[in-house]
């Protein structure tokens, strides 16, 4: 029975490696035409243009890495204090349980739904904000991209954060307010210190889910495919591209950069989550 | 006659619905060491808790009746301010993983956000740290975390933690009940000499650990004060028999 069992996990979990290696030769099968004809220029080239032919993918990982850090700053503050109140201020009670629930559900809202809400009630709240300050009134954009992104990784990181601060021991924060420092004072001189480490996982796991965030992106962000020059302008990430383009990719090459930007992707997400895992390492207690 | 710091008045405590400290009055006197003696379960720690204040961080935490300091109900003061002046050891050591020996130390001042200038952090890190027994093992790593450092040591840290905010008593809750024997022994040693500098009131189930350090000695039963006298007095003639019971090991 017991054999049985570990034969059984062990075979799903080589199934899982095997899942893996299958996913990325695919990737990289089937970008092979574009890698072979744009070589390492894929990457910083500027221009995408089915038309004539030519494919870079710089305006998408640009806007990709701008939405993406942009949704976690914009979200971090908002993060650590629904964590804050639920793990340390608040922790019983009718309230806190209220605003668990409704973060935990924040995470349950499926993308699309984001991403209507976004179109529907956002963008027209950008455009009338961008018509006073007298920008072109896009109303989609990166920053509008980066504010839906924010609040739909706000879950991410709160949820984590509060259970990092559940784990400081109460042993040391009995010993800060010992020494007479206030609720305040413990947080930022002892909880805070105490939990770097669990909140930079935390960001980072947010981060792995902006990065590869598509459907409601797609429906604010204006799917320019160009380097966007500012924050209002309309852009792209890698992830709406592929899913805009997949359809109308009839050509080979065509094809085949979208699918390399797939790979792109997949690696920068690979990198983010090594350079997490070795920050989370270098600063655990 | 003896100067008095605390006073105890009519005092209870608990949680929730369940009283543990039942109408406690006593007096603690200056530079003495009075120890709070009983069976597991009997209130001790809820009442020295209660004596800084750190008893109220619990949520379903009451207490009804008054702790003079100086004169003063601690309850109607800022319970920050009575923390500064009532510090705390714990049972456990607990010295802040994140910070190095010295700021440990000086933790006191950093967490209350006192500034002060390099010299008189190091005057205060040197002397707490010699009042506690410490100085000549970690001087020369001062910098590094206090974690390395042995559980009578981080002990000894924590004590020196308290004893820099210059404080009037320093509540010790079986301060030394994680630790070995030699190192308890050292800790013990500690406490006669520091009543010197402080008001020491310790919470220990240990008898011959009471009878070695302590000035006065409180007998709690059941959240009771059963008898409250000098050492000897109760070492020697208990006027009650519940105390006699327990010094002679009846019941524990």
């Amino acid at each position: 029975m017991d054999k049985g069992v570990k034969r059984i996990l062990k075979l799903t979990g080589y199934l899982f490696l095997i899942l893996l290696a299958g996913i990325v030769i695919t990737l990289v099968y089937g970008s092979a035409a574009s890698i072979r004809k744009f070589g390492l220029g894929f990457i910083w080239g500027k221009e995408w243009n089915p038309v004539s032919g030519h494919f870079g993918a710089l305006p998408f990982i640009v806007g990709t890495l701008i939405t993406s850090f942009l949704a976690l700053l914009i979200s971090f503050p908002f993060s650590m204090a629904i964590s804050l109140f639920l793990g340390e201020y608040f922790k019983k009670g009718l309230i806190a349980k209220i605003i668990e629930s409704a973060t935990d559900l924040l995470a349950g809202i499926p993308s699309v739904v984001y991403g209507f809400w976004g179109l529907m009630v956002f963008v027209p709240v950008m455009r009338k904000i961008e018509m006073k300050f007298g920008i072109l009134p896009y109303g989609v954009g990166i920053l509008t991209a980066s504010l839906i992104l924010s609040i739909m990784i706000i879950p991410y990181t709160s949820s984590l954060v509060t259970e990092v601060l559940k784990l400081v021991p109460s042993d040391l924060k009995e010993a800060a307010y010992g020494l007479g420092a206030t609720r305040f004072e413990v947080i930022k001189k002892v909880i805070l210190p105490y939990t770097k480490s669990g909140i930079l996982a935390g960001l980072f796991l947010a981060l792995g889910r902006a990065l590869g965030e598509t459907m409601a992106v797609t429906m604010v962000i204006g799917n320019r495919n160009a380097i966007p020059h500012s924050l209002f302008a309309p852009g792209n990430t890698m992830a709406s591209v592929i899913a805009n383009e997949f359809t109308e990719a009839t050509e080979n090459l065509y094809l085949s950069s979208l699918i390399e930007i797939g790979l792109l992707l997949f690696v920068i997400t690979v990198i983010v989550n090594y350079i997490g895992n070795k920050i989370i390492k270098r600063y655990s207690v | 006659m003896k100067d008095r710091v605390l006073e105890v008045k009519d005092f209870s405590a608990g949680f929730g619905d369940k009283t543990v400290v039942k109408n406690v009055s006593m007096e603690i006197y200056k530079n003495r060491v009075t120890s709070i003696m009983g069976p597991s379960g009997c209130g001790k720690t809820t009442f020295i808790r209660c004596m800084n204040r750190l008893h109220e961080l619990n949520e379903q935490a009451f207490h009804k009746g008054e702790i003079l300091l100086d004169g003063e109900n601690i309850f109607k003061k800022n319970p920050i301010e009575v923390r500064k002046k009532i510090g705390m050891v714990f049972q456990r050591p607990n010295p802040f993983p994140t910070m190095s020996i010295y700021d440990n130390v000086i933790a006191g001042y950093t967490l209350n956000g006192i500034k002060l200038s390099k010299e008189e952090k190091d005057k205060i890190v040197e002397d707490s740290l010699k009042k506690a027994y410490l100085w000549e093992e970690v001087k020369d790593s001062l910098h590094r975390r206090g974690t390395f450092l042995s559980g009578g040591q981080q002990q000894r840290l924590c004590i020196a933690r308290a004893l820099a905010v210059k404080p009037e008593i320093i509540l010790l809750d079986e301060a030394t009940s994680a630790l070995d024997p030699k190192a308890t022994a050292k800790i013990e040693e500690l406490i006669v000499d520091l009543k010197q500098y402080v008001t020491i009131v310790m919470v220990t189930h240990n008898i011959s650990q009471a009878a070695r350090v302590s000035d006065y000695i409180a007998f709690l039963y059941l959240g009771e004060l059963v008898e409250y006298d000098k050492a000897d007095t109760i070492l020697t003639t208990p006027k009650d028999e519940r105390t006699e019971e327990y010094l002679t090991g009846k019941f524990s």
